[in-house]
């Protein structure tokens, strides 16, 4: 933010929406309707940019773009409600110990955004660091462990390899007898990673995107993308058609599909990640736990129900049904690492897109239609890149230039053949 | 879950088969020099993906162990058709 620029609490305050303990008093003793978090506008005939996609990333570039640029002749445009794709269906875990340079370093940024993002934005978006425990079944997975965490002190990151009396000292329930099919033999532990209210943090960044001017709208979809020669022009849309100089396809799902519009092949296939919740229990597991070869992870929230994620279905597909067998294999996957949680039972599963890509590795910034950017190829990794996804993309927006951050997550990486290759992505097994 | 009806063994459970993708006719590299690769680098990483009808090859891995062309909805995972590689249908 520019220095002497009224800050966006205060901005807040002045229209009478800011959030605190005293207004929340005030209003719970007067009653009455609390003012609406964001606007309904018309659809302007001009945008400066337009962000397909009102999901994390796409509100996150909105809110970094009139922040840190002063571009809010924005809208952003999405098919159905706010957050209701990738980012509300994700496992809301954050933590920046992958295993590439470029990887750390950019997860890293984002762990730093969302340790600030509820002062700064006056919205609590429940974010706790509790720790972050990836486990090791096998000698070659604890030697990837080994190097993940070498990659990651070399860059700061709190990340070292623990040992199986560690781990029973942080998670009791767990089973480190190596009686089990897939032993414990130790694991990755994370002190800066943990869980945020996925929701929250998409409602944050809509919410003060609003304030700064951004044009949301929802139940609103993009229907094409109108390019003249090899520059973008606008969009069209079910409300009307749109010109803009820029359009930012910020999708999840449905990037390909999108990125088609204007002609742009993407190297992505699209595949549905299942999850699930239990019950909520009393609160008994701190830690978020993740094993690779067991395909599974765990955390448990605030309401004290456990969230299960797992590894993308085994073929392609835009279908968010679940199956029976995933909820079997995640039941004894879970059981596995903890045998006294048999009892619980499951309250709902769902299912969410990924877009995988060759490399485990997003791909954003400018693509060979001019004006035409992407956010895109989030597989299982897109929540906790919200943010720096966010600030990134608005910042190769509004200046023209690749920041440092993202340069090895360019499109043409496939064409010049320097793919990142991260393999401490949740889909890769150890 | 998925339902295959397989030409050999009837209808199976789609975790007893192994899927590898939309068939994608696979260019040729003979003579070629590594900066006119452009092709062979779209082949390799490019996806339709889109929504609708594609024909995806599947292996029957846990059954007959046949190839398996299978048409597929990407939305609806509907199926309208499962050939066998190889012959004629």
């Amino acid at each position: 933010m520019r220095q002497g620029e009224p800050t966006l609490a205060k901005q807040a305050g002045r229209t009478g929406r800011k959030f605190s303990a005293l207004s929340l008093i005030r209003k719970g003793m007067r009653g009455g309707d609390w003012p609406r978090v964001w606007r309904h506008h018309d659809l302007a005939p001009t945008y400066d940019v337009v962000i397909v996609g009102g999901g994390l990333h796409g509100l996150a570039t909105a809110h970094y773009l009139a922040q840190n640029h002063g571009i809010t002749n924005v809208a952003v445009i999405e098919k159905s409600y706010i957050g209701s794709g990738g980012s509300g269906r994700n496992t809301a875990i954050i933590r920046s110990n992958y295993l590439t340079p470029e990887g750390v370093a950019f997860y890293n940024r984002s762990v730093h955004l969302f340790e600030r993002l509820s002062q700064d934005l006056n919205f609590n978006v429940m974010f706790e660091q509790r720790g972050h425990m990836t486990l090791a079944h096998s000698d070659a997975s604890l030697r990837t462990m080994r190097w993940r965490a070498e990659v990651n002190k070399l860059q700061g990151i709190d990340s070292e390899v623990i040992t199986p009396e560690e781990i029973q000292k942080l998670v009791p329930l767990m089973d480190v007898s190596g009686q089990a099919r897939y032993p414990i033999l130790g694991a990755l532990w994370h002190p800066p990673g943990g869980i945020a209210r996925h929701d929250a943090v998409v409602w944050t960044y809509a919410r003060s995107a609003d304030a700064q001017g951004v044009h949301l709208h929802m139940n609103t979809e993009v229907t094409g993308i109108d390019v003249k020669g090899d520059k973008v022009v606008g969009v069209r849309t079910s409300r009307g058609d749109v010109s803009a100089p820029i359009v930012i396809n910020c999708t999840a799902g449905w990037s390909s599909i999108i990125s088609d519009m204007v002609g742009v092949k993407m190297p992505i296939h699209t595949r549905p990640l299942q999850a699930a919740v239990t019950e909520p229990v009393k609160s008994f597991l701190d830690p978020v736990i993740v094993s690779g070869s067991l395909h599974v992870y765990v955390s448990q929230t605030a309401r004290g129900e456990l969230v299960f994620g797992a590894a993308t279905d085994p073929f392609a597909s835009y279908s968010t049904r679940g199956s029976l067998e995933f909820i079997e294999s995640l039941a004894g996957h879970v059981l596995q690492l903890m045998p006294s949680l048999a009892k619980l039972r499951l309250l709902r599963q769902w299912a969410g897109l990924c877009d995988m890509t060759p490399d485990f590795s997003p791909i954003i910034g400018p693509t060979p239609v001019d004006g035409f950017y992407v956010d895109v190829g989030w597989g299982t990794y897109g929540f906790k890149a919200g943010p720096v996804a966010g600030e990134q993309t608005a910042e190769a927006v509004a200046t023209g230039r690749i920041p440092k951050l993202i340069e090895a997550f360019q499109l043409d990486r496939f064409e010049k053949g320097t793919l990142t290759g991260e393999k401490g992505a949740a889909a890769v097994g150890h | 879950m998925l339902l295959i009806e397989c030409p050999h063994c009837g209808p199976r459970n789609s975790s007893e088969f192994s899927y590898s993708g939309p068939i994608k006719p696979r260019p040729s590299i003979e003579g070629l020099a590594p900066e006119d690769r452009a092709e062979w680098r779209r082949y390799l990483y490019e996806e339709d993906n889109h929504a609708g009808f594609a024909t995806e090859r599947w292996f029957h891995v846990s059954g007959c162990r046949k190839f398996l062309n299978i048409e597929r909805h990407s939305v609806t995972n509907e199926i309208t058709s499962v050939l066998t590689v190889g012959e004629v249908s």
